[in-house]
């Protein structure tokens, strides 16, 4: 059984890097580079993300505060104290690692709802705190961040950019796939199984779940940053609760508990809007129909799902 | 070469021509837009959504700009400086558009001009700060009249009736906030001392703490209230519930029907800076701006049976203004576009009368503003 | 008691009876199918929305309101029948999302139905301020705490001295064993639904004279709506009740005593506060698990 997870591993791993490879033949124009970039850094955090709800179980409905921590941190560092680029995303993914686990050991010990409340909760300060605080994050409007400069030279133009993020995307699911087999992996899906039997085997979950948290929020914080640098701009609406929302939604729409499932939903979730915008006014109700519909006839995840029909013998 | 077979080469060669050059004129012109249809700045968006439509039609119906038809391609971005971002990327390189009217709100703006700075593709903005023109970018022009001469209308209003101490009330949102700050920097220029400064967030419900703070310092004497939304109609009701007498202000924010029906009785004698749009009927004859405003009210009223707001206007000034300028041009070369639309001169839109110039990317001055009262649930001019 | 303290007071408990009517629709479809109903808000915004519409057509306000709520009830019916129902096994994220979808869903419907502008609702019985001992406070925030103890006594006889109620309790405590006495389950998530709609659309009836309505009011309530049932203890009817008020009270008191810009952080930073050292809630159970 190990050596053939190990090639079902690989071989996705290895089918991501060709679709990354071979991708810019079908994309005519920077336009969509651009959608290609955003699907990419979207899928950097959903992977992320996938860790926590998918693998240990839990939820947050608050991600996008760490998203848009990692986004002004990087971005107040580099344009009000002008740090190199990246010292500042560095530094800005440690605080929000630190903030995450300060944060993480009081909330994590909430179930379910409550503590899908609490991480709410907690997105929605960060949220305010980042609109209010004018002086540093430029207020409601947002605030302009210069680009990613690596000794001298700028990494602009959304071709450059989409093999920088290819690269880190391949970086993080790979990260992924390797914890997820880990001792630590392990303890995690026991956690997510039951978490008092875990707890009986010696697993410790509080901790378990705090790191498991961190980490997700180490790839929150990062791409934010990463966002910041490409866009050239940024808002405190990359913070609120409606993109935590979205998050969650290219999570268990692609399939939990699947890595490959979330950069699948990041990729389906970015590009949905723009195929709709031909449905104008119907765009909204267009959108909210195919979560129901996909929700409903196919709960676990288009990827698990599919790969439940199409593959019944392998274990994922 | 004969006469005859030169005649006929000539004729093959002018019909060739000719088809080529009518195939090309056929192609249409195209605007693009990006516009928050929905989201929270939707009462932004969708007026100026409708007026782009009314308006392409209106000018293809009379033969379009140049001989080619308009086309228009307008995408919504719910108010998300990202989604505008990726439109404008979209109208630009897969759409190809001529030129660009939209971004219904500053942030979106703001986040759009870099792109715009570097396809050097003309832009008009349909949003209220003053960053947008000021320092002057070169491909972006606006057609609101600026947050800052919003406040300069109401503080030399407020002079002229003896009013130097006033408390400020604003909102969370982008608006509200760039606004206050306006307001805050040009004060002592009018002589007003700001003795209160609360804020609520835009989908309060209550703001009678806010108020009762205010209420509280017997000095003041007017309340200036910089929002826009549901907020000031319900800063309005609050303030008449908890019994405050003294001037209410708001913002050019509110100039629409819509606050009067949601505020009520309690916008009587509340006053607020405004285009002429609003009190299109009580306007002199003789107003230079009249027949412009008239026409858009009557175009707009009939066709959408619902009211006529500034918000619109923006959106036909913007409109006209590439077209005009794409007229004066001859082509719809983008350098030779932009060009025109500089060095527009006593051009009367909606908003008032433009002079743009390399160093004013707006155009408009102080008349452009009226300062208007509600009174019995109407527009009146003050004069 | 100053006066200014007075009027923080009236104000917040009429913003937190509102937040008590959405939470308490939260805790009843809770209790009946461990199921967050996102998509509560926008009872509320249809219950506002409609009787809109139909008072335009000439309806006098009573009649409008009362199709509305029948309108609302109906769409709880078909959301219940049509999507909760098909998952009722899965996993909480999987339900979060559908019911996120299904408020998406009906804000699209809602802003295609009706337009993206502000609508009010006139007042129950006019405007004219009622002062209390040196705070104001208007006739339609009477209104609002009133119908909201009427419909709080209301749903306690309802609970506890009639079948269907007891059935619904019943069903949350143990499903099983609610199924083995002859209750059918599917008929009470069915009814849960319907009465949680009801209860959206009369609280959105309720504040639209006070609030306005719009296609888009239910984000915001509905959010705060969950926070007051969070914080009450989900699923407690009088812990929504509560978590509502003291919400309320929490957001009119900041704004009048600390910050009016913070005053959001400020509740729900009390908020998780309660949520870390009650993790239950003000009035939850203390819930064991089933190994």
């Amino acid at each position: 059984m190990p050596a053939a997870l190990r090639t079902a591993r690989n071989g996705g791993l290895l089918a991501l890097a060709a679709v990354i490879a071979l991708l810019p033949l079908a994309l005519a124009n920077n336009y969509f580079y651009d959608v290609a970039v955003l699907v990419g850094l979207n899928a950097i955090v959903c992977v992320g993300l996938n860790l926590l709800i998918g693998y240990a179980g839990q939820i947050s409905l608050g991600h996008a505060g760490f998203f848009g921590l990692g986004a002004y941190g990087s971005a107040i560092l580099t344009a009000r104290y002008g740090w190199p680029p990246l010292a500042a995303l560095a530094a800005a993914t440690a605080g929000v690692a630190l903030l995450a686990y300060l944060v993480g050991r009081p909330i994590l010990r909430l179930r379910g709802h409550y503590l899908a409340m609490a991480t709410l909760g907690l997105g929605v300060i960060i949220s305010i705190m980042l609109s209010s605080e004018d002086h540093y994050t430029g207020g409601p409007d947002g605030m302009s961040v210069p680009p990613l400069a690596l000794f001298g030279h700028a990494l602009s133009g959304e071709k450059a950019w989409y093999w920088v993020v290819g690269a880190l995307l391949l970086l993080a699911v790979w990260l992924a796939l390797n914890l997820v087999e880990s001792p630590g992996g392990r303890a995690l899906r026991a956690l997510h199984g039951s978490e008092t039997a875990a707890e009986v085997v010696g697993i410790d979950s509080v901790r378990q779940k705090v790191m498991v948290f961190v980490l997700s929020a180490v790839f929150a914080a990062f791409a934010g940053g990463l966002t910041a640098y490409y866009s050239g701009f940024i808002t405190p609406g990359r913070a609120t609760f409606l993109h935590s929302i979205e998050l969650v939604t290219m999570v268990v729409f692609g399939g939990m508990a699947s890595t490959f499932g979330a950069v699948v939903g990041a990729a389906v979730l970015t590009t949905l809007p723009q195929l709709l915008t031909v449905l104008k006014d119907y765009e909204m109700v267009v959108f909210g129909a195919v979560m129901m519909l996909t929700m409903i006839f196919m709960p676990k995840g288009c990827v698990p799902t599919l790969a439940a029909r199409f593959a019944p013998g392998e274990r994922k | 070469m004969n006469l005859r077979s030169g005649l006929s080469t000539f004729a093959r060669f002018a019909s060739i021509a000719t088809i080529a050059f009518a195939a090309h004129a056929a192609a249409p012109i195209k605007i693009g837009s990006f516009l928050s249809v929905t989201g929270p700045a939707a009462f932004l968006g969708d007026p100026e959504q409708k007026t782009l439509e009314l308006y392409v039609d209106k000018i293809n119906a009379a033969g379009g700009v140049l001989g080619r038809k308009l086309e228009l391609i307008a995408y919504d971005s719910g108010g998300n400086a990202e989604k505008a971002r990726t439109f404008v990327k979209r109208l630009i390189e897969e759409d190809k558009v001529d030129a660009i009217v939209g971004g219904s709100t500053t942030g979106e703006t703001m986040a759009v001009i870099p792109l715009i700075e570097q396809a050097q593709i003309p832009f008009i903005s349909l949003a209220g700060a003053i960053d947008i023109v000021e320092p002057v970018k070169k491909w972006v022009f606006k057609t609101p009249a600026t947050d800052r001469m919003a406040c300069e209308k109401i503080f030399s209003d407020m002079r002229t009736r003896g009013i130097s101490k006033i408390g400020l009330i604003s909102g969370d949102g982008g608006f509200d906030k760039s606004m206050r700050a306006q307001c805050i920097k040009v004060a002592p220029k009018y002589g007003i001392e700001i003795l209160a400064d609360e804020a609520y967030a835009s989908k309060d419900t209550d703001m009678t703490p806010q108020l009762t703070k205010m209420r509280q310092n017997a000095q003041i004497q007017a309340v200036l209230n910089c929002g826009f939304g549901q907020a000031p109609a319900i800063v309005t009701k609050n303030f008449r519930q908890i019994g405050m007498t003294v001037p209410l202000y708001q913002s050019h924010g509110v100039a629409s029907k819509v606050y009067i029906q949601l505020a009520g009785g309690a916008a009587d004698g509340v006053r607020l800076p405004a285009a002429a749009l609003l009190v299109a009927e009580a306007m002199p004859a003789n107003d230079p701006q009249k027949k412009v405003v008239e026409g858009y009210k009557h175009d707009f009223e009939s066709r959408y049976h619902q009211d006529v707001s500034t918000f619109g206007g923006h959106a036909y000034d913007g409109l006209y203004l590439v077209a005009d300028a794409m007229k004066k041009a001859g082509s719809t070369n983008k350098a030779e576009v932009r060009n025109a639309i500089e060095s527009t001169r006593g051009w009367m839109g909606i908003d008032g009368e433009f002079n743009m110039s390399p160093t004013d990317h707006m155009g408009l001055d102080l008349s452009a503003f009226r300062m208007l009262e509600i009174k019995n649930g109407d527009w009146t001019l003050v004069h | 008691m100053s006066a200014q303290l007075l009027q923080y007071l009236l104000s917040g408990l009429t913003v937190g009876a509102i937040y008590a009517l959405v939470a308490l629709g939260f805790s009843i479809i809770y209790n009946a199918s461990n199921v967050i109903n996102f998509a509560q808000g926008e009872f509320v915004m249809i219950g506002g929305m409609a009787t809109v519409s139909l008072i335009a057509t000439g309806l006098p306000l009573p009649l409008a309101a009362g199709l509305a709520i029948a309108a609302t009830t109906l769409v709880g019916l078909v959301l219940e029948k049509l999507a909760v129902e098909r998952v009722r096994g899965e996993s909480v994220v999987t339900l979060i999302i559908i019911t996120i979808g299904a408020s998406i869903l009906l804000r699209g419907l809602a802003g295609l139905l009706w337009d993206k502008n502000l609508h009010a609702l006139p007042a129950f019985s006019g405007e004219r301020p009622i002062a209390i001992g040196g705070a104001t406070i208007v006739p339609q925030s009477l209104w609002v705490v009133g119908v909201t103890l009427v419909v709080v006594a209301a749903l306690w006889w309802f609970f506890n001295h009639t079948l269907h109620g007891k059935a619904i309790l019943a069903t949350s405590h143990n499903r099983l064993a609610a199924q083995l006495v002859g209750i059918s389950v599917r008929r009470v998530l069915l009814i849960s639904f319907g009465l949680s709609a009801a209860l959206g659309a009369l609280a959105g009836i309720l504040i639209a004279p006070i609030t306005f309505t719009a296609w888009d009011v239910g984000v915001m309530l509905g959010l705060k709506g969950f926070a007051a049932a969070i914080l009450g203890g989900l699923g407690s009817g009088p812990g929504a009740v509560l978590g509502g008020l003291a919400l309320g009270l929490l957001e009119s008191l900041s704004a009048g005593y600390v910050s009016s810009a913070y005053k959001d952080v400020i509740a729900f930073g009390i908020m998780l506060a309660v949520l870390v050292l009650m993790p239950g809630g003000l009035l939850g159970r203390r819930s064991a698990e089933r190994v």
